[in-house]
């Protein structure tokens, strides 16, 4: 079977059923609010009237998807970017601390990864600790970061690259520790009768086989990154960001724009994950390795 | 005086690593549970004696002394705040979106179609930043339990529901030959061996998911709540400024975080007893 039969067919005919889901779904929250209208007005409302009105309603419990996606597009193209109205305007702010945040936190969590492997006593010490850590709701804690660190004269971007940072760290260390520790011992001898010097020992076998566990760990990371830089949007007052447009959205009870703001973080994590995924493939096809498909 | 406090707290923690050092240079199970406590004892005390040395003011870092003091000043606090979120709002919403995202899986089971479907949107879900929906669900739901296990149930079925599926495919091809020469009925083989088969991956959705529903519960909170909950008091004893209070929270939250984990992997090691992973 072709890819297209495989995989895109199925794939599209969920999507629509997700949509005509969500079309029902509008339909069923928004209508008892038209027939409240119409009770008001002491008018009988019509079900082909009644499934019309839903489907435009200015403050909505649930936009239908073309209202979403009108605003959506609203938002985007038809606003100058630089302008506060623009979603590209937030999406540019939260991304710019997804990735300083990214940065940060998988190049420190390379380096303690490679710290735990090369000093026992180091693994010993911390390795527990960063695996209990990943069962605490660090994301909890963000708000409170953001204070501090505003107390400390850090604030905007940094601040909120460091919950990014902060997030994406513990993933990064645990599978770069299993995966610099993945080459066995056959491996490892082999080296050794080479005279290989342990710098060469990790550039030449340990880093290259490490790659395949870090990949996926970098996906997450990078969705938890994101997650990170809007929860740090949401305390500060900031000015901009998905998080700030989410938390207006909310006070002022303008439901459209959370949705597209939801989605539009949506759209961003998709394509980051995407370009990972891309680069995956990439490093591992040109190492000589099977790419995983997953 | 505070230098010297802060001094000496450097040299207790050097001192104890170097311990440590010498430590790991043995083997043994004690070692594997002594380094790691050393490690984590070292570096409270490193906290106190710097925070009280160099005078660090409450409202960027407490002491671990003022949080335990915190702790054990509002006891009745803490724990009503632990069960609006833990036992009234992330527990519900665990087990409805853990147990929808089984009972889909298994529904699509029988169609190669629909699963070929679902599992790359649904590992693409899995990464989306569900989260989100919070404000939204706190304007569907109101201010109670209600919105905070709704945000819970979204942002456990994805992942739930991946590994599910994936671990459904998971029996090996000799095993189900065998069931089909038995004549096995669809279910028997389901429940038989398809099921037992599909556990650990279960198991390893079910656990990253209790870290999952404290977050969404956590962050739900900050959108609106009423007057109890870990992350609306986080919220509010931010604005007040009382760190030592906000931390107290957190140490709730990672305990109550550590043994949810500890309790759906001691359940997974009571169901795949049997597995190479847990001999």
């Amino acid at each position: 079977m072709s890819w297209l039969s495989r995989t895109a067919l199925p794939v599209l005919a969920v999507l629509a059923a997700v949509v005509a889901l969500w079309y029902a779904g509008a339909v069923l929250l928004n209508a008892p609010w038209e027939r409240d209208q119409a009770a008001r007005a002491g008018t009988e409302i019509g079900l082909a009237e009644l499934v019309a009105n839903t489907m435009h309603q200015d403050r909505p419990v649930l936009p239908a998807p073309h209202q979403v996606a009108a605003e959506i597009w609203e938002t985007t193209a038809e606003k100058r970017i630089t302008s506060k109205r623009s979603l590209v305007y937030h999406a540019s702010i939260t991304l710019s601390a997804t990735l300083v945040g990214f940065a940060l936190g998988v190049g420190l969590g390379m380096l303690l990864a490679i710290g735990i492997v090369h000093n026992r006593a180091m693994g010993l010490s911390v390795m527990p600790w960063v695996i209990a850590s990943q069962t605490v709701p660090i994301l909890a804690v963000a708000p409170m970061i953001i204070v501090v660190l505003y107390n400390l004269g850090v604030q905007g971007l940094l601040a909120k690259a460091a919950i990014s940072a902060y997030l994406s760290f513990f993933p990064v260390v645990v599978a770069m520790a299993k995966g610099l520790r993945a080459p066995d011992r056959m491996a490892l001898d082999l080296m050794a009768t080479w005279n290989a010097s342990p710098a060469q020992v990790f550039w030449k076998l340990r880093l290259p086989a490490a790659l395949p566990y870090l990949f996926p760990a970098l996906k997450v990371a990078i969705s938890i990154a994101l997650v990170g830089a809007i929860i740090g949007e949401l305390p500060t007052g900031s000015q901009g960001g998905f998080g700030a447009r989410m938390l207006n959205g909310s006070y002022y009870g303008q439901v459209l724009i959370i949705w597209s703001a939801l989605i539009g973080a949506a759209c961003c994590a998709a394509v980051l994950v995407g370009l990972i995924g891309l680069i995956e493939r990439l490093v591992l096809k040109a190492m000589g390795g099977r790419a995983w498909a997953g | 005086m505070g230098g010297l406090i802060a001094g000496g707290a450097v040299g207790l923690w050097l001192g104890l690593w170097w311990l440590n050092i010498r430590l790991s240079r043995r083997h043994g199970r004690w070692v594997r549970v002594l380094v790691p406590g050393l490690f984590g004892l070292a570096l409270l005390l490193l906290w106190e004696g710097l925070v009280r040395g160099l005078g660090v003011p409450a409202v960027i870092l407490p002491a671990p002394s003022a949080i335990a003091a915190a702790i054990a000043a509002r006891p009745e606090m803490l724990w009503a705040d632990f069960v609006q979120t833990v036992i009234r709002s992330v527990l519900p919403g665990y087990a409805m979106g853990c147990g929808a995202a089984f009972l889909v899986a298994l529904a699509v089971d029988r169609s190669p179609f629909l699963q070929r479907g679902l599992l790359p949107l649904g590992t693409l879900a899995a990464a989306l930043p569900i989260v989100g929906i919070a404000p939204i669900m706190v304007m569907w739901f109101g201010f109670d339990w209600q919105s905070k296990a709704a945000v819970v149930v979204a942002m456990v079925f994805f992942p739930v529901l991946v590994n599910t599926m994936q671990g459904l495919k998971a029996a090996d091809r000799l095993h189900l030959d065998l069931m089909a020469t038995y004549g096995a009925s669809y279910w028997q083989t389901l429940f038989r061996l398809r099921l037992p088969a599909a556990a650990p991956f279960v198991f390893g959705g079910l656990k990253l998911c209790t870290t999952l529903a404290l977050i969404g519960a956590i962050v739900a909170e900050f959108f609106g709540t009423p007057t109890q909950g870990i992350g609306f008091r986080i919220s509010t004893e931010i604005g007040r400024l009382a760190l030592d209070t906000v931390w107290a929270e957190i140490a709730v939250a990672a305990v109550a975080g550590s043994v949810f984990f500890g309790l759906v992997a001691a359940i997974e090691r009571a169901v795949t007893f049997w597995h190479p992973s847990q001999r």
